[in-house]
């Protein structure tokens, strides 16, 4: 198939997660992906371990983020280096970068120069903290993020103290915003030619993360998150809305009347919570209630109770039981990719289908400057042609 | 000139899923149309958090659909269908979030609907896809969540299973949607055609985890493990976690444990430091001990001129008072029609310097069925 952004070439020279997840995302969707390196190291995430997994010379994490990316490496302190890299940017659609504020600005790459290069570009860069303000300094790391945006006081049971949450999501956040912030210009670019600068931060993308709780407590008279002392899943929403323990696992149970629910699994004190306000008011006393009598069945008993009533619940798997079942093998969502020296590995595929197609892509990830040569190649042939069209049309006669 | 200005998107959509997505298109300019049932609307004016109520609709409502327009229809209802079909003639994006068979029902699929307007972008969001054993399961967020192995990856190792605590399958689903709307609508300026845009919240969470699945399937299937205390991420050995100081907490990312171990005192961790991985806990429990001493602020002090990743842990109130939160202009207010004002977070997105604000609020149900009449001439 056609993707949809296959005439589209990215110049990217982020690091580590926020802008190389946009970049993949917009590989997925077909657009060719030129990552900047530096020589020798590369980027960081290539040897920033998660687990002590290293696949083919790089951490797992590395692989995930970068592969369908080609890999050219520069040193952009370099003149001529750095000729390379604007002529190749005079070829490109869209620049991004995830440096801290300055960076660019020094290396004379920043959007005011290379729009005076390539006035159509969109360029994308992501921030930590914006490029003003007291924390405008500090590293932009998911971690820290999530401990200075409140995030840390949504999970988690009552008495636990802050409970981060287990994946880099405000640098997925980001990124996600990013490719929303680039396709946007792409298409205004395609009515009106115009290029754009688009920026995100992670802070902004943490606040918006938390549009809906962030919202409540602008609104609520700054009350602060009050997360059940027991059976947690969401600080601003009543009982049941929770993971329970039961006989032999654990069962999710979402929003359901809980007088009704109490009918259901023939559980009596909670009969009489039929004041929908107070399933929200009285909601770490009703799950108390609750999580004692769910654990004496097991878990298929009762969603054998509960699916047919059309109540909202779910089993809960780890990725072992999931990875086997037979829901989410038809989703298609691992495929294995071939790096250029045969090495092959599996990951997820782009959660996005097109016209009933997935969007699978075979090409794995670029060894460092794996690159460099088929596009030097590529841009010295251009320049003889060039010569020899000028020669051609009689210039410089 | 906001990016999608002129951009007609219907909205079929109700909770916060498809919701979100269009309010990230009307942020961006678009002109975002919810068609909802007549009298009650959409089934998330009602859903509420913390019983909180603005006007008639909830305060969860107001934050996801402001900056919409509202057309109310009853789409079993033959007049109503027939100018629903008219509205989609003019149309470029149509959203919906039904399960599987409702919109194929009500003649308003992607193929029935790909001959009224071929250039229209057709996106669908779902629980877990159109096929499958899953397929007419409900698509919750906290059943995605716990389906998804995503449970496991928060809290501490004893820990029974740790939801996160906010939407996190809708809101990703709702983000991957404008995405593949968004790229529809680029290949349309060259083939002039439409496209079906399909997204689900399963494929979405799989997605929001691909750095450790990936990781898990490179490693010999192992399961994630938390970290004993202060877990922060089950695959990052230590210090990356949160820790409690003499007045509050102190979250601490990938550093040099050599620099901790001397600036903290801790000549008792020296050979665990070989492998940080396979002595995570005991590493994390020596630096706890050696934090509790002294104040968040003290910390800081010490470890921001090292370039040590650190932060304070703070909470709302802390954060929404912080001048790093302040200077961002983070927050907009929404004028009711009863004047009643709210209080919400805007666009994350900047172009060209440019922030994306916007006071309209949230529409009542069916508060521009005239208007939309008139202007698409639907009657």
């Amino acid at each position: 198939m056609i993707k949809p952004l296959s005439d589209f070439v990215i110049i990217d020279f982020s690091q580590f997660l926020s802008g190389p997840a946009a970049s993949l995302r917009l590989a997925d969707l077909g657009a060719r992906v030129i990552k900047i390196e530096r020589p020798a190291t590369g980027d960081i995430s290539r040897h920033m371990y998660i687990s002590d997994v290293e696949m083919n010379g790089a951490s797992s994490v590395f692989h995930a983020i970068n592969r369908n990316k080609e890999s050219y490496t520069a040193d952009l302190k370099k003149p001529e280096d750095r000729d390379r890299i604007i002529e190749l940017i005079k070829k490109a659609d869209v620049v991004m970068h995830n440096f801290r504020p300055g960076v660019m600005e020094r290396l004379g790459l920043d959007y005011q120069q290379i729009r005076g290069i390539k006035p159509d570009i969109i360029y994308g860069e992501i921030s930590g903290y914006g490029t003003e303000g007291p924390w405008k300094n500090k590293p932009g790391q998911d971690l820290l993020l999530q401990a200075l945006s409140g995030m840390c006081f949504l999970s988690g049971n009552g008495d636990m103290g802050p409970v981060p949450m287990g994946i880099s999501l405000v640098d997925i956040a980001a990124g996600g915003h990013l490719v929303q912030g680039i396709l946007a210009g792409l298409l205004r670019r395609s009515i009106s030619g115009e290029g754009a600068l688009i920026q995100v931060s992670m802070l902004e993308s943490a606040c918006d993360l938390q549009f809906e709780s962030i919202s409540c407590f602008l609104n609520d008279g700054h009350e602060l998150p009050d997360r059940t002392q027991q059976n947690n899943a969401n600080a601003y929403l009543g009982a049941p809305y929770g993971i329970y323990q039961t006989a032999d696992g654990y069962l999710a149970i979402a929003m359901v009347a809980v007088d009704k629910l109490g009918e259901l699994i023939n559980c009596k004190p909670l009969l009489k919570y039929k004041d929908p306000a107070g399933w929200y008011t009285l909601r770490d006393e009703i799950k108390s209630i609750l999580s004692g009598h769910l654990t004496s069945q097991t878990t298929d008993y009762w969603l054998s109770i509960l699916e047919p009533a059309d109540i909202w619940c779910s089993t809960v798997f780890n990725w072992k039981q999931l990875l086997k079942h037979a829901g989410f093998k038809s989703l298609e969502m691992v495929q294995t990719v071939t790096m250029q020296d045969g090495y092959q590995f599996e990951t997820t595929r782009c959660p996005i289908t097109f016209d009933g197609q997935l969007l699978f892509a075979a090409k794995g990830t670029p060894a460092l400057g794996q690159d460099n040569e088929a596009i030097n190649g590529y841009m010295d042939a251009e320049k003889t042609i060039n010569i020899l069209k000028g020669a051609v049309n009689g210039e410089g006669r | 000139m906001a990016p999608l200005a002129n951009l007609i998107v219907l909205e079929f959509c109700q909770y916060m899923s498809g919701p979100s997505a269009g309010l990230r298109l009307a942020d961006l300019g678009a002109q975002v149309i919810k068609i909802e049932r007549p009298g009650t609307g959409e089934s998330g004016r009602q859903l509420s958090i913390k019983n909180l109520f603005a006007d008639d609709n909830s305060i969860l409502f107001h934050t996801i659909n402001r900056h919409k327009q509202s057309y109310t229809a009853d789409l079993k209802a033959p007049s109503d269908l027939a100018k629903i079909k008219k509205l989609i003639e003019q149309a470029d994006v149509l959203m919906h979030n039904f399960r599987p068979g409702v919109m194929e029902k009500l003649g308003l699929d992607y193929e029935s609907v790909h001959a009224l307007n071929p250039r229209l972008v057709y996106g669908v969001i779902s629980g877990y896809g159109s096929t499958g054993p899953w397929k007419q399961k409900p698509g919750q967020d906290l059943l995605l969540q716990s389906i998804s192995g995503l449970s496991w990856l928060s809290g501490n190792r004893t820990s029974p299973p740790v939801p996160f605590g906010l939407s996190i399958a809708d809101y990703m689903c709702g983000t991957h949607l404008t995405h593949g709307i968004l790229a529809a609508l680029i290949q349309r300026q060259k083939t002039k055609k439409g496209a079906l845009i399909e997204v689900n919240l399963l494929s979405s969470l799989i997605d929001f985890q691909f750095e450790v699945i990936t990781t898990h399937l490179n490693d010999k299937g192992r399961l994630p493990d938390r970290a004993a205390s202060g877990n922060a991420h089950a695959y990052l050995s230590a210090p990356y976690g949160v820790y409690a100081t003499k007045d509050g907490h102190l979250a601490l990312a990938m550093e040099d444990l050599q620099f901790l171990r001397s600036a903290l005192d801790l000549p008792e961790i020296t050979d665990l430091l070989e492998d940080a991985f396979l002595h995570r806990d005991a590493i994390m429990t020596a630096i706890a001990g050696a934090l509790r001493a002294r104040t968040t602020g003290e910390w800081l002090s010490v470890f921001e001129p090292a370039d040590i990743w650190c932060a304070e842990v703070l909470n709302y109130q802390q954060f929404t008072d912080h001048e790093g939160f302040k200077g961002m202009k983070l927050e907009q207010e929404i004028v009711l029609k009863d004047g009643q004002r709210l209080k919400t977070t805007r666009c994350p997105i900047r172009m060209d310097g440019e922030i994306f604000y916007s006071q309209q609020p949230a529409p009542g149900a069916g508060e521009h069925n005239q208007l939309i009449d008139t202007l698409f001439r639907l009657s």
